[in-house]
């Protein structure tokens, strides 16, 4: 129980099983749809492909999980899942010895990102929703100024394979994709951070309440800092897949950052901090991808199928905010 | 059974609501089907300086002494064809350097408020001979330009204004062409009663919707089945995800038709990553799609719009200011598809993945440098 000091409300079990339970009924029910409408993904073949494709977006939830659960939004991860996509083209160019430092690189302009969104929030004070658009922006220049509009590049198959390899004849599954690998580890990662360590609970604690962690000695601004960093990271991680998975493109990341808040919500995630969990962030993508699946194998027009997607972001949100209020 | 009505009602009226513009103008398809097949006149090898037997314009009102400033309002420079197209432009700048003192560029970002302002600024600042247009959208630049034409020299070239006030109107055949060329081809190569899955942009630009109109109406006259009109917001990751997904449901799928090239190899990937044969498939003439063509040998065809046409509006407001005749008010350019036999021509492995193909920039200088090739 000490652990829980700064963390007034409901236990830890009880927010798991909430998060679980919102996200992964909506998942549910549309899955189960999809798979009706298309038996192939009641196959363990077909579900692992679903989640294959899914994953850069779980990862990009896992991340921004952590900047809502401290309080903040971050709005920058689709620019630089642009830009690591074409980023890492320019600097591969094609040839697969250079796959490995490019990596090494890009995961270091995650760093510095993550770092100057976190130090303009803490240190400057601006908001986050405005210093995260700013850097959106600065972003997305820059990858048009780096690669002139156009990528100069080719991302190497070694590269590509992260996205896009899969392993057959593997025992009980069939098939096993690489970026479930991927996928899976990260999400252990992103779980024991929040929910199994001290970092984890001072996050939930500045997201809470700052004055209250400040005063019971909970260094706010570093874990302020610290949380913008996994998002970066998390963003350069899922443009890696992205990359791997499709190739390079302009228009790659935009409006991802978007679609990972909102997977945070579905999944129970509180806007404005103190309540999270990654199991509900995980689940929240999941039914956000399931979602836009489900509207493409209906074959519905597009403008209907925004108009039905976005009432259903709203009411996802509305139900669990009502959810949150009656717990 | 009355919701089912109801509903089929309100998705009608959605559908039709969306496309209250007219892009499918039976008398303009006709048009441009003809035009594919008319001989081009002008220099051999100079496709940017060619024509489809448009009229002559007499500009010799305009003639003054040069060397000219001249001034370019862009809609913008927001994809990879566009950035080839002012790569090629800046480019002719340099080679005329000779006639031309100043080159002032405006980008409008695809905003037509900021791109009516840029017109009115250079308008005003006297500081242009002659001004060049590449319209953001038709109708709202529409007055924008005719105000500029009564003060100035005006060239619009790649989309157009609905205004016979500039002195010419640069652009190749249009979307229909495109439409035709390729939903021609796929119609011809797949089996009698096939199925075709058709990925497109996003709805409402007007070159995009008439190149859907001329492949729909071909589709249903050769009685090929479209499986599905897809948007992919010209994004790889969404075009193959949707692939995948048509590739599920129908387990075979013969042609892919697309409205823009650029996520054809994506879509490629699909068929590749799902086990399953090529489709017979139309691109565009970017690189990587044309490398992949060549090295396995794919069922295609590449229908263009040649960003050589960025070339086309320097030349002509050259000539205009010299006084010299020059082809108008519209100066259709030629459209060419690339063939399987022609592919060999086009492929060039030093280029980057998004280059097109048809910049007609191969001579000019700093070629391949200055278009990112090796």
């Amino acid at each position: 129980m000490s652990a829980m000091a700064a963390q007034p409300g409901p236990s830890a079990a009880r927010r798991f099983a909430r998060g679980l339970n919102v996200g992964l009924a909506v998942f549910l029910v549309l899955y189960g749809t999809i798979a009706v409408l298309q038996p192939s993904y009641f196959e363990v073949e077909g579900f692992l492909n679903f989640l294959r494709r899914a994953a850069p977006l779980i990862i990009l939830a896992c991340g921004q999980l952590f900047v809502i659960a401290g309080g903040g939004f971050d709005l920058s991860m689709g620019s630089l899942v642009t830009l690591t996509v074409l980023g890492g083209s320019m600097l591969a160019g094609g040839n697969p010895e250079n796959t490995w430092w490019t990596i090494g690189v890009l995961y270091l302009i995650g760093l510095g990102v993550g770092l100057v969104n976190g130090l303009v929030v803490t240190l400057l004070k601006v908001p986050s929703i405005i210093a995260t658009l700013g850097m959106l922006l600065s972003l997305n220049g820059a990858a048009l100024m780096w690669s002139g509009g156009a990528p100069r590049g080719y991302l190497p198959e070694n590269f590509r394979a992260l996205g896009r390899l899969v392993y057959r004849d593997v025992p009980l599954t069939g098939i096993m994709p690489l970026s479930v690998i991927i996928l899976i580890g990260f999400v252990a990662l992103a779980a024991w951070l929040l929910h199994a360590t001290v970092f984890g609970r001072q996050v939930l604690a500045v997201g809470d309440n700052p004055r209250t962690a400040e005063l019971s000695g909970v260094p706010v601004g570093a874990t302020r800092v610290l949380v913008f960093v996994i998002s970066a990271l998390s963003a350069v991680t899922a443009g890696i897949l992205l990359g791997g998975f499709a190739g390079v493109s302009t228009a790659v990341g935009q409006g991802l950052e978007l679609q990972a808040i909102a997977a945070c919500v579905i999944g129970g995630a509180q806007l404005l901090g103190g309540r999270a969990s990654v199991t509900g962030a995980v689940a929240g993508a999941l039914s956000l991808f399931a979602l836009f699946t489900l509207l493409n194998l209906m074959g519905l027009p597009q403008p209907l199928r925004e108009t039905v997607q976005g009432l259903i972001l709203i009411a996802a949100v509305a139900s669990s905010a009502w959810r949150m209020r009656r717990a | 059974m009355k919701t089912q009505i109801g509903l089929t009602a309100l998705l009608a009226a959605l559908s039709t609501g969306a496309m209250a513009q007219n892009f499918n103008d039976p008398a303009e398809f006709e048009r441009q089907k003809g035009l594919l097949t008319v001989a081009p006149q002008g220099p051999d090898g100079k496709p940017w300086e060619q024509n489809l037997g448009g009229e002559k314009v007499d500009t010799a009102k305009y003639k003054k002494p040069g060397p000219y400033k001249l001034c370019f309002s862009n809609a913008g420079v927001n994809n990879p064809w566009r950035v080839v197209g002012f790569t090629n432009m800046q480019a002719e700048v340099d080679a005329n350097k000779a006639d031309i003192a100043s080159f002032t560029h405006a980008d409008a970002e695809g905003k037509d408020d900021k791109q009516i302002s840029d017109i009115n600024a250079f308008v005003n600042s006297g500081q242009c001979d002659a001004l060049i247009v590449s319209p953001n959208t038709t109708a709202a630049l529409t007055p924008a330009v005719e105000a500029a034409a009564k003060k100035l020299p005006v060239v619009v070239f790649d989309r157009g204004v609905d205004s016979k006030a500039p002195v010419t109107f640069i652009n190749p055949i249009g979307g229909y062409g495109f439409g035709i060329q390729g939903a021609s081809f796929i119609a011809e190569k797949i089996p009698a009663g096939g199925s075709v899955l058709a990925l497109r942009i996003l709805p409402g630009v007007d070159v995009l919707e008439n190149r859907w109109a001329a492949a729909e109406r071909i589709f249903k006259e050769k009685g090929i089945k479209v499986v599905g009109a897809e948007f992919t917001n010209g994004d790889n990751a969404k075009t193959k995800a949707i692939v995948e997904d048509y590739l599920n449901r129908f387990g075979k799928i013969d042609g892919v038709w697309m409205d823009a090239g650029a996520t054809a190899v994506a879509a490629l990937e699909a068929f590749e990553d799902a086990g399953k044969p090529y489709p017979v498939i139309n691109g565009e003439d970017q690189q990587d799609f044309l490398q992949k063509w060549k090295k396995n040998k794919l069922t295609a065809i590449a229908p263009t719009y040649p960003t050589y046409q960025w070339r086309t509006p320097v030349i002509a407001a050259i000539r205009i200011l010299k006084g010299e005749p020059v082809t108008g008010p519209t100066w259709k350019l030629p459209q060419p598809a690339i063939t399987t036999e022609t592919l060999d021509k086009y492929v060039n492995d030093k280029m980057p993945p998004l280059h097109y193909a048809l910049c007609g920039c191969e001579q000019m200088t700093n070629y391949p440098a200055r278009w990112g090739g090796k």
